[in-house]
């Protein structure tokens, strides 16, 4: 009695993932491993935050479905990106383009990375050249 | 004390940064890759008769706004106001494109708030809506007389929004 009420609560509790339409499914093992890994690159415009994959608003199955058939068609993932990019802009790839419009979001990190490093160098540097205080007096220094 | 400058100035700069992110408006709303740049090409049944073809050729010659709309979009019915007042005004030919809906659902709206649009497109497979950028309804796309788009508007239109965004674009057009 008491598993069969556990079981029953166990189901109950997954049934939300019925809601998750996975979409489009391929016989061939490769271009699934293609597909899932475009979708999971494409953000959901309706829904900003998630990829098209994990989103089960109309628009992210209506995308799926056309790149499901842009795969099947034999295009490129190149071909695939220009399709997102030139209706819906950059905004809709997790991976950008590199180009003129996306060059800051590509190097950004990196230059926030150097300005760190050289304010920690300079940091070391000042310090390394206090001079060695008592160890008596220390936390009283200041 | 000059120790204190660099760090304050930072975080100073970082607020105000962050304050005019937050400013910006609505997030979901992004520029149109289609600014600038002819309106895609379509044809497409009317709503109201499937045998009636209608489409980008339609619009050429003069100023023309394209609605996205449909029937389970709320902001819609919000929006329908003024768009029977700015087809009253005849200031400018408003076109729909009936979005990801259903027919008679469609013409029944449009019989009980009226048809502010010439015409409706049917495009219930999200075929044109794609192929246009379309994320979210209510959108709005203004085009100039070659048909190139000038403006997009997420979200629904009011008289301030209409004299601001889209009546500023409208070049040589009485204001």
């Amino acid at each position: 009695m008491k598993r069969s009420i556990v079981a029953l609560l166990a189901a109950l509790l997954a049934l939300p993932a019925l809601a998750i339409d996975q979409g489009e499914t391929f016989d061939d093992p490769d271009l699934q491993a293609r597909y899932e890994r475009l979708i999971s690159e494409v953000r959901c415009l309706q829904c900003q935050n998630q990829s098209i994959k994990d989103s089960n608003v109309t628009l992210a199955a209506d995308l799926r479905r056309e790149i499901a058939r842009m795969i099947e068609e034999g295009q490129t993932d190149a071909e695939i990106a220009d399709f997102l990019v030139t209706r819906y802009g950059e905004f809709a790839l997790y991976r950008p383009q590199m180009s003129g419009k996306t060059l800051m979001v590509w190097i950004a990190p990196f230059v926030l990375a150097l300005i760190g490093l050289i304010g920690l160098v300079r940091v070391i540097r000042h310090r390394a050249s206090l001079p060695i205080e008592d160890d008596a007096k220390e936390g009283t220094a200041e | 004390m000059n120790r204190f400058i660099w760090p304050l100035v930072l975080v100073l700069g970082l607020i105000v940064f962050l304050v005019m992110g937050l400013r910006h408006g609505d997030p979901r709303a992004l520029p149109s890759p289609f600014i600038g740049k002819p309106a895609p090409e379509f044809e497409l049944p009317t709503l109201k008769n499937p045998e009636v073809m209608i489409g980008t050729a339609n619009f050429a010659g003069e100023y023309t706004l394209v609605n996205v709309w449909a029937t389970w979009c709320v902001m819609c019915r919000a929006e329908h106001g003024f768009l029977m007042d700015l087809a009253a005004s005849k200031s400018i030919p408003i076109y729909g494109l009936n979005w990801r809906d259903s027919r008679p659902d469609a013409i029944r709206w449009l019989g009980e708030l009226g048809d502010p649009y010439i015409a409706s497109a049917y495009d219930p497979q999200n075929r044109v809506g794609m192929d246009w950028g379309v994320y979210g309804a209510p959108e709005t796309f203004l085009l100039d007389p070659e048909g190139t788009v000038v403006y997009k508007h997420l979200g629904p239109l009011d008289p301030a929004i209409w004299e601001r965004e889209f009546l500023s674009r409208m070049q040589g057009v009485n204001q």
